[in-house]
């Protein structure tokens, strides 16, 4: 069969799997968009109106449905645009595979219009990328690049193809194989290790598990869960590990890290044996590396053997994937009860408890309310929950309890402010059957508010909903905190939230009290199609607890204790 | 402390801009890289030297197995190891000054190259030791240029460390000038 090089595209897509990709046209892949318009191809594109969204939808997708995400694009500006979300999806590992139109050979070099270096720029934030320049080997590496992007641990593969090589024909066969010396997979974890590692944990009289990303992408939360109940272990999750264990089980912590359950940091911070599974030590995480879990030994389970000892050198490593690995341990782990420890544990969640603002009788509409709301609305169905970044994002980790893997879909290692729509998008497109939620700060969703246009033209039925406090409020949180309050660039206006999504046909509601909050979601969740609603949040409120950068993970800032308000006779927390 | 590491990689274009950012962005201390054709046609193999800690040398070999067109990495410090490097040395001499130059390289096991008016050029291999001690009495004549390889290494003994499945037969019939023979395009 002969075909164009801007078929061979289409027909590659087609074997692997693909039926939807996120894009931009442009001069330089407008070969292969002809190929599209020309061809009967089952794969929908999808019109983002920035390429950086193009790269979050596809990171949407593949975290919603485990899929490989397709982003799309032109040279030039059209690949530096996709930079952010490329580099988003290398850190949180989401199998991705991005193409972009290259000037043609003969250009290449010249500084022609619209080139640039794309796989110079994208060679330290994709797992590996590709310059093609013969269209001879673009099946080859059209194989080569999914299987890459799918194995081992995943990530983002980048194939920019010029625009003589998408033009020109070839015969078109699609390898059944790939022939990749130098990809390391991984192999079953060592029997000696895994043994050494029950033995550790079954001496253990304060032992805790930290459940990262890897448990959730490697299908292990079965067994996860079941060691965790077999020995009576007790989990704190990461941010990405959040759905690795139930939230509502009563061994699940919840998040630990910089802003993380109080009780799950001294858990690290008390634990006599540290079972991290597929995560990778993330400074957000540890704190200051020195003073992180003193008292413990560390078991690593990992499957990237370059993150074993990056950051914390492990007393038993186990290298593998997370779902043998712990599949391998859970025979060998012995029945255990631990009182004393889960005791401990659970006064400190008592503790913890009495802080919370949500035990506050506030007048005022504050996040976490909201965010709780939303939980009690959904939480008999399954939604997926997209967040953006920020202190909303950290909310919603702490009040939003999640009983499901995959149902939420956040920026963690890059932390891109952006990201909350356009990932919504690629979720709601990959799983058109559950609810999706954007929800979102003010200064995120101003970002790639633009995206309301694809939700529009698309007609896809994304729930936004905007924590509007006027400020960039993590950043500002930091200023209060260790800026002495000074606000500089942080206070930020936004346009009429419910003008602008009228204008895009959107219908939406703004939300300023309590009371409110519950029917605006009620409404959003009965209403067909996208909908968004503003909710006018308290301005100042922060984010408890906090580890401040350089601090321990022990010392944390935490809430103030609650002071009798002047005025009235309730009790009123402090901000 | 200082690490010998050998890398073998796909001869293709850009794998040497790959594993030069990778040093770069994670921050390795490199201080001498040479790279060359292996035994193995299509693969390169490049030694180079690390100045760090158990865990910068410990990443810079994990990070680098993570590149797709690197098929394979060897940490072979400590282990009993041919490590030469090559130089050439332009030095000044004129007169009389020739025959002591001629003297000192010969002790040094080394060669002359080539001879002009007022200099000329000196080839040495050895050990970096031995390498550095030439230089250190040569510039008493005065160094005017100078090029130096840096390390290549190979494991002394049977214990070859080319695995069997990668033993390529014939391969005897690359010639002995393997230092910096053209690195990858």
């Amino acid at each position: 069969m002969r075909l164009t090089g801007g078929q061979i595209v289409w027909e590659s897509l087609r074997r692997e799997g693909v039926d939807v990709v996120f894009g931009v046209p442009g001069g330089a892949i407008l070969p292969t968009f002809d190929a599209l318009a020309l061809g009967k191809y089952p794969i929908r594109h999808v019109l983002v109106r920035h390429e950086q969204c193009a790269a979050h939808a596809a990171d949407g997708y593949a975290r919603a449905t485990g899929k490989v995400g397709v982003a799309i694009a032109t040279s030039g500006p059209g690949a530096t645009n996709l930079v952010t979300g490329i580099a988003t999806a290398m850190m949180d590992s989401t199998p991705m595979v991005a193409i972009t139109g290259q000037v043609a050979t003969s250009f290449i070099g010249g500084d022609a219009f619209q080139e640039t270096d794309v796989t110079g720029i994208t060679l330290p934030i994709t797992k590996h990328n590709y310059l093609v320049t013969d269209v001879r080997d673009l099946a080859q590496v059209f194989a080569e690049a999914f299987y890459i992007a799918r194995s081992g641990r995943p990530g983002p593969v980048l194939i920019d193809i010029a625009k003589d090589v998408q033009q020109a024909e070839t015969e078109f066969e699609y390898p059944d194989s790939v022939h990749l010396p130098g990809l390391m997979l991984p192999k079953p974890a060592d029997p000696e290790a895994v043994k050494a590692a029950a033995e550790m944990i079954n001496a253990a009289e304060r032992p805790l598990i930290v459940a990262g990303h890897g448990v959730q992408m490697a299908d292990a939360t079965w067994e996860l869960q079941q060691i965790a109940e077999k020995a009576e272990i007790p989990v704190v999750t990461t941010l990405l590990g959040i759905g690795d264990i139930p939230e509502s089980h009563p061994l699940c912590l919840g998040m630990g890290g910089m802003h993380g359950e109080a009780y799950a940091n001294k858990a690290i911070q008390e634990c006599d044996v540290l079972i991290a599974v597929g995560m990778r030590f993330d400074d957000r995480l540890t704190g200051q590396l020195d003073s992180f879990a003193p008292n413990a030994k560390i078991i690593h389970f990992e499957l990237d053997p370059a993150e074993v000892g990056k950051n914390v050198k492990p007393d038993i490593a186990v290298v593998g994937d997370a779902k043998d690995s712990l599949g391998a341990l859970l025979p060998l782990i012995k029945e255990r009860r631990h009182p004393a420890w889960i005791d401990l544990i659970n006064s400190w969640r008592e503790e913890s408890r009495k802080r919370d603002i949500l035990n506050f009788e506030v007048d005022e509409l504050i996040p976490p309310f909201v965010i709780r709301q939303l939980w009690e609305a959904t939480r008999k169905d399954d939604v997926i929950i997209v967040t953006d970044v920020g202190q909303h994002q950290m909310w919603e980790a702490q009040y939003f309890v999640h009983d499901r893997p995959f149902r939420l879909i956040t920026s963690g290692g890059l932390g891109t402010m952006g990201f909350g729509l356009p990932a919504a998008i690629g979720a709601k497109v990959g799983k058109p059957e559950t609810e999706v939620w954007a929800v979102v700060g003010d200064g995120g969703f101003q970002m790639t508010l633009q995206e309301l246009g694809t939700l529009m033209q698309e007609k896809i039925a994304v729930k936004i909903a905007i924590i509007d406090n006027s400020f960039l409020g993590m950043v500002r949180q930091w200023q209060e905190f260790f800026y002495d309050r000074r606000y500089a660039g942080t206070p930020i206006m936004g346009p009429d939230y419910v003008k602008l999504a009228e204008a895009y046909n959107i219908p939406a509601r703004c939300v300023t009290r309590n009371e409110e909050v519950a029917d605006a979601i009620e409404e959003a969740r009965a209403t067909d199609g996208p909908f968004l609603i503003a909710f006018r949040v308290k301005e100042e409120v922060n984010v408890y607890p906090m580890v401040a950068p350089g601090a321990g993970v022990g010392e944390m800032l935490r809430r103030p204790e609650p002071r009798i308000a002047q005025g009235y006779s309730g009790v009123e927390p402090s901000w | 402390m200082k690490h010998t590491v050998i890398a073998w990689m796909e001869d293709k274009p850009g794998v040497l801009n790959r594993v030069a950012g990778l040093f770069r962005r994670r921050n390795f201390n490199i201080e001498s890289l040479t790279v060359g054709h292996s035994e193995t046609p299509g693969i390169s193999r490049m030694t180079f030297v690390v100045d760090g800690d158990d865990r910068m040398v410990d990443q810079s070999v994990k990070q680098l197995e993570k590149l797709i067109n690197v098929t394979r990495v060897e940490n072979v410090t400590g282990r009993p190891a041919v490590i030469r490097e090559l130089a050439l040395i332009r030095v000044r001499a004129t007169g009389a000054q020739r025959a002591e130059v001629v003297q000192l390289v010969d002790i040094f096991r080394g060669r002359i190259v080539d001879v002009a008016r007022d200099s000329m050029v000196v080839e040495i291999t050895g050990p970096e030791s031995r390498v550095n001690s030439l230089i250190d009495l040569l510039k008493y004549f005065g160094i005017l240029e100078m090029a130096r390889t840096g390390r290549i290494a190979m494991v002394r003994g049977s214990g070859s460390v080319t695995r069997e499945q990668e033993f390529t037969p014939g391969w005897e019939e690359v010639s002995s000038n393997v230092v910096m023979d053209g690195a990858p395009k």
